[in-house]
């Protein structure tokens, strides 16, 4: 690792202001994406702000009958929280399907929406990667891309985003709130919170450097079945080769989003409405613009097949 | 930078570069080998403690982040003479080979076993609203964090069964 300077801060608005004031700083939760990355110098911040005790640990309710889950809140405690598991299945499964007990131990849920890609030129300092050092290339493009992105990517950048949790907010129109060093709130619906990679793939979401992740609002319950199905390379603690977070109702109408397969949780409102006709037809207008390179065509089977996998599991629920 | 922090109920200050893991602070700077480096990038388990109630890869956290909390290794959780039962077990059940894995998999086992107890779910859980069981299923599952090179997982799986007082 890099040297850092190290701060503690006691309030969001005083972890805003400390990275405003160092050119570089970050801002520090968990530690489980961050350290692993500064250990390997793809992040090299010459100061952190460690917001762990800022506070933002607990899972409120809202006026308009959702909840407000705080930025530090982990991702053991939102998979086990009672009112998760009940109203929000899906959020509780796509977490316990993340990682291992130990990372979601610390894992939180504004670390998790912000963890990078696991593209593995991205991880290989020796490699071109636009990502990690803009300008370079990409050696993703005609490499070995079994792991990365069919849509959403760029000429610039093939990689997925690799959450599992981000997936499930997407399917529950979750909204990101956050804070900035002057104290201005924003809240941003998560559809616009990852940013796609265009010609600078770098930049990943829409935060800027020193705004800070407050909380993650859901909006009130929308019932239905709620399943969350990752399909990877062994039964536990790897990354989603392709993962389908699902809301059907009894009427086979339903919410579906895709993980993957693209630099943000997939979803397209449009080819929901094809679910009462099946798994292909969602699938057919779901990634209609996609554009897999050989190693990872089949990705566009899996998410027809896992996501038929999903549809029959609802009806038979 | 200095830390003061409990381990195995010992009150410690350390000072440390802040760039130092807690695993390296417990190995390096208070002898507490116990604990072992194996990937150093949260992918084997074998740096798992406990730390305030809940098991973690010390490899992926700093030491200044542990400020005034508490952490506990293999070493604060018993001695050869007296033994925490889920080390008992695992010498009874032949649950190690080498024994590089060990100390994080006795740590991953006790408190795994903590969180079924607690009601937190898994993978593995069917229905997320009923209290989680030790099942076979589900303790494998939750010990997916910690590798075995050697692959004494059904032993493992064996020792955290009787533990547990369920059937492997
Ligand atoms: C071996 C391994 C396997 C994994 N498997 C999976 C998996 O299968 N599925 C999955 O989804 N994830 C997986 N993960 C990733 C894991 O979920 C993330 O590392 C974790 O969620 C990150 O959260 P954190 O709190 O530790 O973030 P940190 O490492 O602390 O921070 C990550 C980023 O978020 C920023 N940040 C943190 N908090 C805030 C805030 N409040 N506001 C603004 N910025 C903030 C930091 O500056 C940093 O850039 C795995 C990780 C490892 C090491
Ligand atoms: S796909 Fe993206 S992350 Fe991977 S090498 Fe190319 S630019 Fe880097
Ligand atoms: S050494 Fe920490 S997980 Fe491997
Ligand atoms: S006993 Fe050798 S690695 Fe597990």
């Amino acid at each position: 690792m890099k040297p850092f300077t190290y701060e503690r801060v006691a309030t969001p608005a005083q972890a805003a202001a400390a990275v405003l004031r160092r050119p570089g700083a970050k801002f520090i939760a968990g530690g489980t994406n961050l350290l692993d990355l500064m250990k390997l110098q793809i992040e090299v911040p010459p100061h952190l702000v460690d917001v762990g005790r800022t506070g933002l640990d607990k899972i409120d309710p809202t006026p308009d009958g959702g909840l407000r889950i705080g930025a530090l809140v982990t991702n053991t405690d939102l998979a086990a929280d009672r009112r998760i598991r009940r109203d929000y299945g899906v959020l509780s499964r796509a977490l316990v399907a993340g990682a291992s007990g130990q990372l979601r131990n610390k894992a939180t849920t504004a670390g998790n929406l912000l963890q990078r890609t696991r593209c593995p030129y991205f991880y290989d300092t020796n490699q071109p990667c636009n990502k990690r050092q803009p300008g370079t290339g990409c050696a993703g493009i005609g490499g070995v891309s079994r792991q990365l992105g069919v849509i959403g990517t760029s000429d610039a950048c093939i990689a997925t985003h690799p959450s599992d949790m981000a997936v499930a907010m997407r399917v529950l129109d979750a909204v990101v709130e956050t804070i900035d060093a002057q104290g201005r709130t924003r809240a941003i619906p998560i559809a616009e919170f990852h940013r796609l990679p265009d010609n600078t793939p770098h930049i990943e979401t829409s935060l800027t450097a020193d705004e800070l992740i407050t909380g993650v609002k859901l909006p009130a319950p929308i019932g239905g079945t709620q399943m969350y199905r990752k399909v990877r390379d062994r039964a536990s603690y790897a990354f989603a080769l392709v993962s389908v977070a699902a809301i059907i109702q009894k009427d086979g109408t339903g919410r579906v989003a895709v993980g993957g397969i693209a630099p943000r949780p997939w979803r397209i409102e449009a080819a929901e409405t094809e679910l009462p006709l099946g798994a292909k037809a969602v699938t057919d207008r779901l990634l209609a613009d996609a554009h897999p390179a050989s190693d990872n065509a089949f990705k566009i089977t899996l998410v027809e097949r896992t996501l038929a996998a999903v549809v029959s599991k609802a009806k038979a629920a | 930078m200095t830390v003061n922090f409990e381990v195995n109920g010992i009150a410690r200050s350390l000072t440390v570069d802040t760039r130092t893991t807690l695993l390296d602070a417990l190995r390096e700077h208070l002898q507490l080998t116990g604990t072992k480096k194996g990937c150093d990038h949260g992918q084997c388990g074998a740096c798992t403690v406990i730390a305030d109630g809940r098991r973690i890869n010390a490899c992926l956290s700093l030491a200044v982040m542990h400020e005034g909390r508490k952490v506990t290794t293999i070493e604060g959780l018993g001695t050869p003479d007296l033994l925490h039962p889920v080390q008992a077990a695992f010498i009874r059940h032949d649950g190690y080979q080498c024994g590089y894995c060990t100390p994080g998999q006795i740590c991953s086992a006790i408190a795994v076993l903590q969180e079924i107890r607690a009601g937190i779910p898994s993978h593995a859980t069917e229905d997320l609203m009923a209290r989680p069981q030790a099942t076979n299923m589900e303790m494998r599952e939750r010990m997916s964090g910690n590798i075995c090179r050697c692959g004494a997982y059904s032993n493992i799986a064996q020792a955290m069964a009787e533990v547990a007082g369920v059937k492997a």
